[in-house]
């Protein structure tokens, strides 16, 4: 089911969480809305859902106009960050609980069934008698997920699905949602603080601040082409610098970066640790390491630049570096924004 | 080598001996005198008569009218207030509104407001001269010195058992569960009975319990607007002080053993609820979800 907002403002008490946020949503299209906290990108995903009211605007699920339709009747499933599974029903009770409520009477046999399937779907055959409090919570989730998944909905809605789980689970849950929707081909949407997981799973990436859309396109997109500084240093770690641009170069504290198209002023300039080169001659921007941390498949140097600004930057593992060691930074890729004033 | 100990074990205040023992026999002394001491008498003087007494003291018509006028006001004021407790959770604890937090100041007051205020003011509003006193007398509908005024005063008195069990439990289980059941289609009605009442049932089994309780023990409020007649608007505890000034000691322990035969089934009853809701499955569960929930 396509999803389509249009000009959705929301507003708590004197608080406005989403300024006019239009969004199309493709069938069958996962798409991760991508921000920091006070975002607005789980109140977003909640009026999607019905959980929360728009001020203003509308929400279409294909032509159909859903913005007044409430949750009961809007035909999503939801996925809470907390799993919110009722902790007096069982697996099975849990995930059959949408048809037993439903106006479709369905027999008890033919939810058994359904049940069953949805167990095998989320991989937790031999669970449904167990209560939520005695599995995992990567289970737990996928308990959750299954529950949401057996009312059939037109759109599937998670919120944070993976924020309370640890890394290792997280991951795993990760590529098996991933696997999930390819087989099913649900027109999903989540909401995400964490980069990695939005670039991971997602078709496409909304990124959200203060409650507008920033940016959005496929992560490849991005990751490659961010529109502002804001993009940049929120999909991954960056490093500043401040420069003068003058016909198509940027000079930044005895670093030179060709910059061609960018009008002549005050620049920043970001890159990324991988785009830095380390050399004890110059031409470059001269720093000291003040320490290194050691990590599984390359060194993380920090530096200090002669004019106070922090580098980080990444060697190979076999790199001899020491803390206090002076010498030249180059930057082998760098993306340059005019300062503004 | 006294440094040493000390390091091993922390030292804490008046963590001694003869200190501790004190203590404990003190609070124990006082425990006794204070608490268990006239438990025990009105077991004593209720029987000193002998069985036969007791059970023909229970037997006096007076007393069974107003054991049964105990029961039949627990009988409508505690589900009354069980439902008005569960109402006011609900609205606290599930939605937002102006006046919430005024809300949870009134549902407080009757806790900090002597019982007696309460009736008094029941006297100024129904009363012959009160405000609705008139009206009520042309209508002849009577509400003080009658059941009504009873009900009305023990139900002033009770009215936060149930809500205050019910809203930290409430608050803390936080509104995730509703909106998931609502999100998988369930109405409003459906919701509150397979989930959220599920979830709170020990809790609210509690304050029925609690509430239930005071409402048969009521005394103060009770005694202004029930007029004391005897055999027509004494309830058990006016009862017992009836019996007490007319000088009949052996018909008010008699009486009094039976309020505080109450008292010891509540207590037994408390127990197992506290039992039920730390040892349950569900409850387990409840508070390893509400857990993972917090710790995040």
């Amino acid at each position: 089911m396509k999803i389509r907002l249009d000009n959705v403002i929301k507003t708590f008490e004197t608080f406005r969480a989403v300024h006019g946020v239009s969004l199309e949503i493709e069938s069958g299209e996962l798409v991760a809305l991508l921000g920091p906290s006070g975002s607005g990108k789980t109140t977003i995903l909640r009026m999607v859902a019905g959980l929360e009211y728009a001020d203003g605007g509308h929400i279409y699920f294909g032509d159909q106009d859903a913005t007044d339709i409430p949750v009961r009747d809007r035909g999503v499933g939801f996925v809470f960050q907390h799993y919110a599974l009722f902790p007096h029903m069982t697996v099975a009770e849990n995930i059959g609980f949408g048809m037993t409520v439903s106006k479709v009477k369905r027999d008890k046999a033919e939810i058994a069934r359904r049940v069953a399937e949805l167990l095998r779907l989320v991989k937790l055959e031999g669970l449904g008698d167990r209560f939520p409090g005695q599995i995992s919570g990567g289970q737990r989730q996928r308990v959750a997920l299954a529950r949401a998944l057996a009312v059939d909905p037109k759109v599937l809605l998670l919120d944070e699905p993976f924020g309370a789980l640890d890394a290792n689970v997280r991951h795993e849950l990760r590529r098996w949602l991933r696997e999930i929707h390819q087989e099913l081909g649900i027109t999903t949407i989540f909401v995400t603080h964490d980069q990695e997981e939005a670039l991971d799973l997602a078709d496409r990436v909304v990124i959200l601040r203060e409650g507008k859309i920033v940016q959005q396109g496929t992560p490849q997109e991005v990751c490659r082409d961010p529109h502002d500084p804001f993009v940049l240093k929120f999909l991954g770690d960056a490093n500043r610098l401040v420069g003068k641009a003058k016909g198509g170069q940027v000079q930044a504290d005895g670093a030179v970066i060709e910059a061609a198209g960018v009008p002549d002023g005050p620049v920043e300039i970001f890159a990324r640790p991988r785009d830095l080169d380390w050399s004890s001659s110059g031409p470059g921007v001269r720093a000291s390491v003040t320490r290194i941390l050691d990590r599984p498949g390359e060194r993380r140097v920090m530096a200090q630049a002669d004019s106070g600004e922090p580098l980080e930057f990444d060697v190979e593992p076999e790199r001899q570096i020491e803390a206090g060691e002076t010498g030249y930074v180059t930057l082998r890729r760098a993306k340059v924004f005019p300062l503004n004033p | 080598m006294s440094i040493i100990s000390s390091r091993k074990k922390p030292p804490r205040v008046g963590d001694g001996p003869v200190f501790r023992r004190m203590l404990i026999g003190v609070v124990l002394l006082l425990g006794a005198l204070l608490i268990l001491a006239p438990l025990v008498i009105i077991g004593v003087e209720a029987f000193k008569q002998g069985w036969q007494v007791y059970l023909a003291t229970l037997n006096h018509p007076d007393t069974r009218h107003a054991i049964m006028m105990t029961v039949v006001t627990a009988l409508i004021a505690v589900p009354i207030n069980t439902a008005f407790g569960v109402a006011a959770a609900w609205a606290i604890t599930k939605f937002d509104f102006r006046g919430k937090r005024l809300l949870l100041v009134i549902i407080e007051i009757p806790f900090s407001v002597s019982p007696i205020v309460a009736g008094v003011a029941y006297l100024f509003v129904y009363g012959l001269q009160g405000y609705f006193g008139p009206l009520l007398e042309a209508y002849e509908i009577k509400i003080l010195f009658a059941l009504p005024g009873i009900v009305l005063a023990s139900m002033f008195v009770t009215a936060p058992f149930v809500a205050r069990e019910l809203i930290p439990l409430m608050q803390a289980q936080g509104r995730d569960l509703e909106e998931a059941a609502t999100s998988l289609g369930a109405s409003g009605w459906r919701t509150f009975f397979s989930v959220t009442l599920p979830n709170v049932k020990w809790a609210l089994l509690y304050g029925v319990v609690l509430c239930n309780a005071r409402v048969m023990g009521e005394f103060g409020a009770v005694s202004v607007v029930s007029g004391n007649i005897r055999g027509q608007t004494n309830t058990l505890p006016l009862h017992i002080e009836l019996l007490y000034h007319d000088y009949q000691a052996a018909g008010a322990f008699a009486s009094a053993s039976i309020l505080a035969l109450l008292a010891v089934f509540t207590i037994i009853a408390k127990v197992a609820l506290e039992r039920q809701g730390a040892g349950r499955r569900s409850r387990l569960a409840t508070q390893s979800a509400t857990s993972t929930g917090t710790s995040v």
